[in-house]
């Protein structure tokens, strides 16, 4: 059993297949919500799925320039990288699989893995648009990452731990930390666009553009790791999101520590579904909105208003946390 | 970054149609542009000479697929000069509204397709949900969605019934309320405007320099419109001015097709408003008398020119077609020099090009001295058919 029980959370809940599944879900449900809001019938919920099948059967090539290894390895390592940070999000209860003090450090690592990955497989590639798609890619890194480092901090900063499974914890008795930190939240939320790369932060993959970037020269197989590695990474960063802001499994008025563990686990992962949908209503908003924009309108934009907004949200909260321990 | 060498087509999806454009980028910035065109070339001119006028009709309507119309009417224009045969008052009312029918469609078509290029999909989604609303009255006047072979030698092919009249004028109600909300969409939505704004910029004054017509020209401020110009058919009857905008942009270019639309509707409503009743075709003769013509019309992307030859038989000498996106190609090649790659797909798009339209064949025989030749019917169809 030893063994056997890291093994089952890993492969199939909360992890790969889990993700998987449950991923393929919110990218249909973000499919037919942009359909809805651009008056178009959408997708049957099988579509993303048999996407999946269609792409595993597809014929697999490697350019004759690039890279073997590396153009082979970039994707599995983009996957297990989102795919290994579940353990340590809470996904069911407040607690995760799996947690210690800096947790969400390594968290937001993992989740940075996927657009080193995705620049390296671009660069490894050797086609024009690939190279410029995964300059981008590293050049948006810029724009988003340290905005959604800053903006983690701040709940962090104010539950006093860098674990997420303590964070979740401390906002078990209903305040959720959203209430601390708005302005962190909101940054947050857009920086994940910039990390998901969809519109208005698609610059790395504009298919108008640069036809898809870092992706062109993937097929079959590898393209289908790829999609995988953003449909998971949508429900991860979402998850974290939510656990650092919304509570993660929590929702006033239902009484987790009168339940019997399995049900409480049950509703607890039902409130997170839900929440994690309520961002993806978000993200499929923000996509049906917005045109996409330039990199360097976004470097820029990224710097002043989820920068400043995101230290000006720190900086209020370790001056009441200061105030109020002195 | 070291300069890079960056391929646009004949494949890729910013271009809706086969072409080869060519940069020299550094980093995201284009520092160089170069075109290949002549990948779809179907050798439409040389095929004129081999048919008679009335099949050469619906082989002109054939050089493009959104701007059918205009070519017709500019055939036929050509043509009805040389046979000195006056068109039907009532006919070239219809002619006119089928011209602004055509210029809607074409504006709102390429409003969606510049909404796809910037990323903005719902903008697509909407415009072409709301251009089947002439694209039905097309259908309900001629029959066609697409090819209209509405405007055929001396008149026009079908009447206009008080039903479609009607038709019409709601139509024209919805397209022009939704025209006003993309205008105003395109100067308040952010992102869209962070995309249109100083970009591809040229001034007027080059513009005229390397010879750009249609929206290109007027969304840098030259107000030039064959309809005002060298009016033909009714446009000096119908209340409209010619718009421009002085932006010098791709937001300018925007505007002007937009404003155009609302323009469109109303020349339409006014043409249906004085249409006198009457014959809509007159009788043309088989044969045209030897001598030549040109005709020009304001089509959708600019000033189309059809210059035809006749020897006097029922098949023309000669007919050639200057189409507006020949005279764009140097102002665009302009444009995007010094812009970023990102821009490539939406400046590039500005002009509404139209490359099966636009390309020609000639032989050379010898480079240096420019010596051509004009290539043999069966040669044409050898090379046609063998590859």
């Amino acid at each position: 059993m030893q063994v056997v029980t890291p093994l089952f959370h890993v492969l199939v809940f909360p992890g790969f297949v889990f993700l998987v599944a449950f991923g393929l879900f919110a990218s249909w449900v973000d499919r037919k919500l942009i359909a809805k809001f651009q008056n178009r019938v959408g997708p049957p919920i099988m579509q993303p799925l048999a996407d999946l099948i269609k792409l595993l059967a597809k014929e697999d090539i490697i350019p004759e320039h690039a890279d073997r290894a590396m153009f082979t390895a970039v994707p599995l390592v983009a996957l297990a990288g989102v795919i290994a940070s579940v353990v340590y999000v809470p996904m069911w209860s407040t607690t995760a699989l799996s947690w210690f003090d800096g947790d969400l450090i390594v968290v937001l690592y993992m989740l940075t893995l996927p657009a080193f990955a995705l620049f390296l497989g671009g660069w490894y590639s050797t086609n024009p648009f690939a190279t410029i798609g995964a300059t981008r890619v590293l050049s948006q890194l810029f724009g988003y990452e340290v905005p959604f480092l800053l903006a983690c901090l701040g709940p962090a900063i104010a539950a006093g731990s860098w674990s997420i499974s303590d964070i979740t914890i401390a906002q078990g008795d209903g305040l959720w930390l959203i209430s601390a930190a708005p302005l962190s939240f909101v940054v947050a939320m857009i920086a994940l666009i910039g990390k998901l790369e969809r519109v208005p932060f698609d610059i790395p993959q504009a298919k108008t553009e640069i036809v898809t970037g870092p992706e062109v020269e993937y097929t079959g197989r590898r393209l289908a790791i790829w999609k995988l590695t953003f449909l998971t990474e949508t429900i991860v960063g979402a998850a974290l999101i939510s656990a650092l802001f919304l509570g993660g499994p929590h929702l006033w008025g239902i009484p987790f520590a009168a339940m019997p563990t399995w049900l409480a686990g049950l509703v607890g992962m039902i409130v997170l579904i839900v929440k994690i949908l309520l961002i993806v209503l978000f993200l499929s908003f923000a996509q049906a909105a917005l045109a996409r924009i330039r990199i360097e309108q976004m470097v820029q934009w990224c710097v002043v208003w989820l920068g400043i907004p995101a230290l000006v949200n720190i900086g209020v909260i370790a001056f009441v946390i200061r105030q109020v321990g002195a | 970054m070291a300069k890079l060498s960056f391929p646009v087509g004949p494949q890729h999806p910013a271009l809706k149609e086969p072409e080869n454009l060519r940069f020299t980028v550094d980093g995201e910035l284009v520092i160089d542009a170069d075109i290949r065109i002549g990948y779809v070339h179907r050798s439409i001119e040389r095929s004129c000479s081999e048919r008679n006028y009335v099949q050469d009709l619906y082989l002109c309507e054939r050089v493009c697929g959104i701007c059918s119309n205009a070519h017709t009417l500019c055939y036929c224009t050509a043509i009805e000069k040389l046979a000195e045969v006056e068109v039907p008052e009532r006919a070239q009312y219809i002619r006119m509204m089928m011209h602004e029918f055509e210029r809607i469609h074409s504006h709102m078509l390429w409003l969606g397709v510049a909404g796809h290029e910037v990323g903005f999909e719902t903008l697509f989604m909407y415009v072409w949900r709301d251009r089947e609303v002439v694209q039905d009255l097309l259908e309900t006047v001629s029959g066609n969605r697409g090819h209209y072979a509405m405007t055929t030698l001396g008149g026009v092919r079908h009447d206009i019934t008080p039903e479609m009249a009607d038709k019409i004028r709601e139509g024209m109600k919805i397209i022009r309320a939704r025209a006003e909300y993309y205008a105003e969409i395109a100067t308040t939505e952010a992102t869209f405007l962070k995309r249109v704004v100083d970009v591809g910029l040229l001034s007027g004054e080059r513009c005229r320099e390397l010879g750009a017509v249609g929206p290109t020209l007027r969304g840098s401020g030259v107000s030039w419109d064959i309809r005002t110009v060298f009016p033909y058919l009714k446009y000096d009857q119908v209340e409209w001015q010619v718009r421009t905008s002085e932006l010098c942009d791709v937001l300018g270019r925007t505007l002007v097709r937009v404003q155009e639309v609302i323009d469109a509707c109303d020349i339409a409503v006014q043409a249906l408003d004085m249409m006198p009743e009457g014959e809509i075709q007159a009788k043309f003769p088989r044969k045209v008398p030897e001598g030549e013509a040109t005709a020009r019309v304001e089509a959708q992307r600019g000033e189309l020119i059809y210059y035809v030859r006749s020897d006097g038989s029922d098949v023309p000498a000669r007919v050639k077609i200057r189409t507006p996106t020949l005279a764009n190609l140097p102002a665009v090649l302009e444009m995007l020099k010094g812009g970023y790659i990102a821009d490539i797909p939406i400046t590039f798009a500005s002009i509404d090009p139209c490359m099966s339209c636009t390309d020609r064949m000639v032989v050379l025989d010898d480079v240096r001295t420019g010596d051509s030749r004009q290539l043999t019917w069966p040669e044409l169809v050898g090379l046609g058919q063998g590859r």
